[in-house]
């Protein structure tokens, strides 16, 4: 296998706690701490892990979004990522258009292998990477834990409902990662010193010629029903007899 | 008029309680004429199952090797062959639904409307992003055919008092790929109750410190007639499977009773109890956050007050 293909989103960091615009036009973004969806983090360390292992010999970091995602394109470089692609699209893209988008630089640069998080913590969509493989004909490997390579096959255990489910694939192929993947390495100064030297290309979304697929609209956020804070008991009779009150005991 | 079709969820054997939910939203379209897909290689008795949903019109099923088991990647282009009929197709937000339908709607040129918790009209809905601290309202084009996921905890199954016809599918796709092998489900199951379809569930956190502690949070639970939750931080270190996890990435859920017990409370934990109806938190720390959202709370270590409990109950 030749080249990775790893997807970093630039996201609202998971500590924020997120509010909704007062207009609910959208949620508060402006002065919010932003980083990496912390499952394409993973992505990448798995990436990374597969090159060190000399089972891959390059790893690409790509972002589809505002140039501000150069920033997480380039934690990504110095985390180890050989080179990096920033699509630029200053409107939100759904992801349908991103699938498209990443497969247009699969048949540009011949990747092998694409690794995704299965999920951004922002739209919580859980769907790039199916979408992905599925305009491409590949095998989809989701919600994975473990991932072995072996020649041109994988074998991928993959976190479902029911517990863990191990599939054969052959590559090319599309895998999405869960978060017991792996624990992504921390970047170290001379790391970041480095990564600016690493190639970071721009392409205007609209030079790809993308299709975005019928658009769904966002017409308005607003915030989640509140639970009340109950009682609070004073010991496990009184919790005894708060649950009988309620027939839950 | 909306023609939806339900993907059933099932192991080969049984038809998964998520499919009754996810019918529940189909439904709820105003003037929705609902029919549920069976993908199975032998789909008899799911089929016969399915079709006691109320609020459906039909059961087809189709049948091939196969589909023996639920790979994306096969049973997707069946679905595709068959969806020029419908306006609308659904699946369950679950494992299952969440890894077949993107591709499906990536097939037929659409995007997905993920985990639909409402069903405002036709076409417009409402979900939760961010973790739950914010739900949106969208709204897909009435011209293109609309897949989508529903979040089960949203809603309850309809009753099982139907007896709708079940008829067999064309299930012909010409290539179906053969680069997706499926090998294994390893799974941890007990006799205990499905923690997706449990009443009570008894969930315990970091603070249980080991496998074996849990020990007592299977005590309790077996004492309540309770399904066993984890939040993330209980599985990642080992101390129970994947399948335990509640939350954000982990299962969505809402029991009658949930108990937490030394969980903190974080929002992508929060987020898969929201629709519980009695929220239980034990925690030493009277500031933990899960007494925010808890109805009733006791500050206490957890290692004596669970066993005390657990006693108490007989
Ligand atoms: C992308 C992402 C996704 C995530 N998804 C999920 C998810 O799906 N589900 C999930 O649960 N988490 C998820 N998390 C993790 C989440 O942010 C928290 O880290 C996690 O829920 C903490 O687990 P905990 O409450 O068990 O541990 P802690 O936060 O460490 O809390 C332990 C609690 O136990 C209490 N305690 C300690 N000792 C005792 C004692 N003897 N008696 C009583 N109480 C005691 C402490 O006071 C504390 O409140 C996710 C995080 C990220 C970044």
């Amino acid at each position: 296998m030749e080249k990775i293909l790893v997807g970093l989103k630039r996201v609202v960091d998971y500590n924020v706690r997120v509010r909704v615009k007062s207009d609910g036009s959208d949620v508060e973004t402006d002065g919010v701490k932003m980083s990496i969806n912390p499952f394409d983090e993973i992505a990448l360390e798995e990436a990374l892990r597969i090159k060190e292992r000399g089972e891959a010999s390059e790893v690409i970091v790509i972002s589809v979004g505002t140039v501000d995602a150069q920033q997480q394109l380039r934690t990504g470089l110095a985390m180890g990522a050989d080179r990096a692609i920033l699509v630029e699209s200053n409107s939100p893209v759904d992801p349908l258009g991103l699938a498209r988008t990443f497969k247009s630089i699969i048949d540009r640069d011949d990747i092998d292998l694409v690794i995704l998080g299965k999920q951004a913590i922002d739209d919580d969509n859980s769907q790039t990477a199916q979408m992905l493989s599925a305009i491409w004909g590949r095998p989809q490997a989701t919600f994975a834990s473990k991932f072995d390579v072996a020649g041109n096959k994988a074998t991928v255990t993959r976190e479902v409902d029911a517990g863990l489910e191990v599939i054969e694939i052959d590559l090319p192929a599309v895998v999405s990662t869960d978060l017991r993947m792996n624990e992504p390495r921390y970047v170290k100064l001379p790391d970041i010193m480095k990564a600016r030297k690493k190639p970071l290309e721009l392409i205007a979304i609209s030079d790809l010629g993308i299709d975005q697929g019928p658009e769904i609209k966002s017409l308005m956020f607003e915030p989640p029903l509140e639970r009340e804070r109950g009682v609070m008991v004073d010991d496990v009779a009184g919790l005894v007899a708060a649950l009988k009150e309620k027939g839950l005991a | 008029m909306s023609k939806v079709l339900v993907i059933a969820e099932h192991d080969g054997a049984i038809l998964n309680p998520s499919t009754a939910k996810t019918v529940a939203c189909a439904a709820s379209i105003d003037g929705a004429s609902v029919d549920v897909a069976v993908f199975a290689a032998t789909a008899g008795p799911i089929a016969s199952e399915a079709a006691k949903l109320a609020s459906i019109a039909r059961v087809v099923t189709y049948e091939r090797s196969e589909n023996e088991y639920a790979l994306a990647a096969i049973i997707a282009p069946q679905i595709v062959a068959v969806a020029g009929e419908y306006t609308h197709i659904f699946g369950p937000s679950t494992t299952f639904g969440k890894d077949l339908m993107p591709r499906v709607a990536a097939l037929l040129g659409v995007n997905q409307i993920s985990d639909i918790m409402s069903v405002e009209s036709s076409h417009t809905f409402k979900r939760p992003v961010y973790a739950g601290s914010a739900i949106a309202t969208v709204e897909a084009p009435m011209d293109a055919i609309l897949v989508a996921t529903v979040r089960i905890a949203s809603y309850s199954a309809v009753t099982d008092n139907n007896s709708a016809l079940i008829e067999s599918g064309d299930p012909s796709v010409a290539d179906i790929p053969t680069h997706t092998r499926f090998i294994e489900v390893k799974s941890g199951a007990t006799d205990r109750p499905d923690l997706q379809t449990a009443v009570k569930v008894v969930s315990g956190g970091r603070a249980l410190a080991s496998a074996e502690n849990f020990d007592i949070i299977y005590r309790l639970a077996d004492k309540l007639g309770a399904g066993v939750g984890a939040s993330r931080a209980a599985v990642d270190a080992g101390y129970v499977p994947n399948e335990m996890q509640v939350g954000q990435t982990g299962k969505i859920i809402a029991p009658d009773l949930y108990m937490a017990i030394g969980i903190s409370g974080a929002i992508q934990h929060l987020t898969g109890i929201k629709d519980a109806g009695t929220i239980v938190a034990i925690n030493k720390d009277e500031e933990a956050p899960i007494f925010e959202v808890a109805d009733i709370g006791l500050v206490a270590d957890l290692f004596t007050a669970i066993p005390e409990l657990t006693e108490a109950l007989d």
